[in-house]
């Protein structure tokens, strides 16, 4: 049979229109924001010339607030962020790649004895082989946390990956970076967003205490019946 | 009617061990006939090949994740009427309900046991 190709994902016409929108409102909102910024330092210029008594305190006041800023950029370039993008942060994202690695390697490890002890098992009959095969099936349980730690490291390097961007936005804005920082794969969410998209629904595992039980999802689903 | 334990099962899942978990379990249960995928266009791929009774995915894959497969699935002619279960870590009610939404047969959170898949199974294909 020949092999079908898979239908083209279109947005409806309703999606379109609605992001369009949301595009609109977006950039109005920016513009508003944009003015409003403005109107706040011209208020905090106007009250810092009023509050001079002569051009002497305003020059006075301005050295300060200069001598303020080199401190701070001193301060940051102390703190070797070169070095927390280029070795710390990549050299973790290694570190947590390594360690899905070897859950995965480990995990397959105990699939491999365990598939052993089911071939041993289908010679076994009675209590004994009900017994090993309730071990067999616990054990093949126990190891779908692979696949959940998988998951939360894969997030955790998404972030590392977002911290390094914003390092080297520091960096460049001190005018000391290349800013050639890696892509991140999370994307800043547009202002006025109404609809869920599905990148919107990618956020999975929750934690512990917020994460939907199955009763819970049974009962969700057991509503639209 | 009973259920054709011969049948085809398709598995999808990004991670290869959760491949074999499910492949294992679902051998425990007696489904023997079982192909993998590791994303939504491999499945559409495999699904175009052969005929099969069933469908597991995971949601968050790359490039095309289960939400996108389901739609398609559903949107197939030959394959809408094809029982789909999502195995996935996403529990929030608003993935349930957009899974739901598409024709989703029946919903497993991850971490899962035997017993859970075994019961949604039913659920879905009639006692075996």
């Amino acid at each position: 049979m020949p092999a079908r190709k898979p239908v083209a994902k279109s947005k409806p016409k309703g999606a379109r229109k609605s992001a369009k929108a949301r595009s609109k409102v977006g950039a109005s909102g920016g513009k508003h924001k944009a003015a409003s910024r403005a109107r706040k330092a011209a208020k905090v210029v106007a009250k810092v010339i009023k509050s001079a008594h002569s051009e002497a305190d305003l020059f006075a006041e301005l050295g300060k607030l200069a001598r303020y800023i080199q401190d701070a950029r001193k301060e940051i370039v102390a703190l070797q962020p070169h070095e927390v993008k280029d070795k710390f942060l990549p050299s973790a994202s290694d570190e947590l790649d390594a360690i899905v690695g070897a859950t995965a390697d480990a995990t397959n490890a105990i699939m491999d004895a365990t598939e052993i002890i089911e071939d041993v098992m289908g010679g076994l009959k009675g209590k004994r082989a009900d017994q090993l095969m309730e071990a067999t099936t616990a054990i093949y349980e126990a190891c779908t946390f692979q696949d959940i730690t998988g998951q939360r490291i894969t997030r955790v390097v998404a972030t590392l990956q977002d911290i390094e961007t914003k390092v080297d936005g520091l960096l460049s804005a001190f005018g000391t970076g290349n800013g050639k920082a890696r892509k991140t794969r999370a994307k800043p969410k547009k202002p006025g967003k109404i609809e869920i998209t599905d990148a919107d629904l990618l956020n999975g595992p929750q934690d512990a205490g917020t994460a939907s039980t199955q009763a819970e999802i049974d009962a969700l689903l057991a509503s639209f019946d | 009617m009973a259920v054709d334990m011969n049948m085809n099962v398709l598995i999808v899942d990004d991670y290869k061990t959760m491949l074999r978990i499910l492949r294992n379990l679902l051998k425990q249960l007696n489904f023997n006939n079982v192909d993998e995928a590791t994303d939504g266009t491999m499945a559409m791929e495999v699904l175009s090949q052969k005929d099969f009774g069933l469908v597991i995915s995971d949601w968050n894959m790359e490039p095309m994740t289960g939400i996108q497969l389901l739609r398609l699935v559903r949107a197939d002619d030959k394959l809408k009427h094809l029982p789909f279960v999502m195995i996935t870590a996403e529990s929030k009610s608003e993935n349930v309900i957009a899974a739901k939404e598409a024709g989703v047969s029946n919903y497993i959170v991850k971490p899962f046991n035997a017993a859970t898949l075994r019961s949604k199974l039913v659920s879905v294909l009639g006692e075996f």
